[in-house]
């Protein structure tokens, strides 16, 4: 079970506080899938660094008795003069995990060859994304936290990504977070807008979908 | 679950991700090409001893009693004791903020690991250089080397805190890293590596003991020397700074982690 109680996120600006996430509360037990639009600048990307526990609430309390992912094929921790190898073998320190059974799947799914064995300097951005999506499947998770950025690459990555992860793993729970409808169709039964920071549950897709496009024809929030 | 089971638990946790971040600070900092590793080791050496030799060659002040060589040893080795960890934690949290993406690494992980990286890597090049320069007959052997661990874990305990401080105090302000390397580098000549408190005027030795980075280099000496060297420490004192400095130190960690936004 994931819950996340009350929770508000502030951020001082040069002008300011600036409450980005106000009073936000839901639940998500374990194998659900929970989509969340927004549009862009709605919080979507906060919401999902304090359940990685990247950051700290304001206010407010998350409890997470599932074990919970970091943001899905987020590659900014990669550290530049560290091969390929070097960082799985980091994360599966960090976790916990032993990194040798998991060299053959990553190596099978990044397709780097030698450049496995490369400071990560040397790679090209797709060779990043791919890494980067690999070492998130290389550690199993009850929940999985997926930032829209994982909308990115060719086809053919794109399907061997959605076969991993919604396909492999469609047992476990998980939060979408994109501006795209049509990913969350696919894959969640509900939805909830992000819209000038509260969380507003929809019992379907579609009617949060409806919700959404119509925030759109408004005035963006004031920044 | 009882406490202690997750207290064990955290603990566990807490030297897995030590462990993971030091294997990946030594190759991200040193490499893999030519010496790596051992270049933790190295350049805390050729810091010493370029200092060594400079000293030697402007004849500064010393106690005749004591060669210069040994002088520069030991007073340098307590300056990188008590600099260094503090100058890599101010940058620590701009350059591994990325890290706190992984739930189990916070940021006080990230600058012990440096400050453990720091610490050794003096400590091995002291251990190293006091051996050679004491073979080769440069530097008399220790006299007390209870005395010499003593001032040495005190130097590491002074560095630590400061450290702390100064890391947590770099995610409230950046003003704080600026601000670190004027005041180390004004701090460097009163710090008591390159004079004895015995050669000051009795008021100014009251002063400069204030600083308890002296207090411990003091005691570091006459562990070393002997009563060659007269020397004036006060431990307790030292220890008081320490541990005050510890809990500001430690408070202001706490805080930060709650305020680090990536």
């Amino acid at each position: 079970m994931l819950s996340i109680e009350h929770v508000s996120k502030v951020y001082r600006t040069r002008h300011g506080l600036r409450t980005v996430l106000n009073d936000v509360s839901f639940q998500l037990e374990p194998g659900r899938h929970l989509g969340i639009v927004g549009r862009n600048g709605a919080g979507k990307s906060t919401l999902i660094r304090l359940i990685a526990g990247a950051e700290r609430p304001t206010s407010g309390v998350i409890r997470r008795s599932m074990s919970v992912s970091w943001p899905l094929a987020f590659g900014g921790a990669f550290q530049t003069h560290l091969t390929g190898l070097d960082n799985l073998k980091f994360v599966c320190r960090v976790y916990g995990v032993d990194y040798r059974p998991l060299v053959p799947f990553v190596e099978e799914f990044t397709e780097l060859g030698e450049y496995f064995r490369e400071p990560v300097m040397h790679y090209s951005h797709g060779m990043l994304t791919r890494l980067a999506f690999a070492l998130s499947m290389a550690i199993e998770f009850d929940c999985f936290l997926i930032d829209e950025a994982m909308v990115v690459g060719d086809v053919r990555f794109h399907e061997r990504c959605h076969i991993e992860l919604f396909q492999k793993r469609q047992d476990r729970a998980f939060i979408l977070v994109t501006h795209e409808a049509d990913v969350i169709k696919l894959y969640c039964k509900n939805a909830s807008v992000l819209h000038d920071g509260s969380l507003i549950p929809f019992p379907t897709v579609d009617e949060a979908y409806d919700f959404y496009l119509a925030t759109l024809a408004t005035r963006p929030p004031d920044r | 679950m009882t406490a202690n089971v997750s207290l064990h638990r955290s603990f566990a946790i807490q030297l897995r991700v030590l462990r993971a971040l030091m294997l990946r600070e030594i190759i991200t900092r040193f490499g893999r090409e030519n010496l790596g590793v051992l270049w933790l080791i190295g350049e805390p050496m050729l810091f010493t001893l370029g200092v060594a030799g400079l000293w030697t060659l402007a004849g500064l002040r010393h106690s005749s009693a004591i060669p210069i060589v040994a002088f520069a040893v030991t007073g340098y080795s307590s300056v990188l004791m008590w600099r260094n960890s503090a100058s890599r934690c101010g940058a620590a949290l701009l350059q591994n903020k990325a890290l706190l993406f992984h739930r189990n690494v916070r940021a006080l992980d990230i600058f012990l690991t440096r400050i453990a990286l720091e610490i050794s890597g003096a400590t091995s090049s002291f251990i190293v250089l006091g051996t050679i320069f004491t073979f080769i007959g440069w530097m008399p052997p220790p006299e007390d080397l209870v005395k010499v661990l003593a001032g040495w874990v005190m130097l590491a305990w002074f560095g630590t805190s400061l450290a702390l401080t100064v890391g947590a105090g770099t995610s409230f302000s950046a003003v704080v890293e600026r601000v670190w390397h004027p005041i180390a580098y004004l701090l460097f000549p009163l710090s008591g590596a390159a004079f004895m408190v015995d050669w000051l005027p009795t008021n100014l030795q009251k002063l400069v003991l204030l600083l308890p980075m002296v207090n411990g280099v003091e005691l570091l000496r006459e562990g070393w020397f002997g009563t060659v060297v007269r020397t004036h420490y006060d431990i307790g004192y030292m220890a008081s700074f320490c541990l005050i400095l510890s809990l500001v130190g430690l408070y202001l960690q706490w805080k930060a982690d709650r305020r680090v936004d990536v």
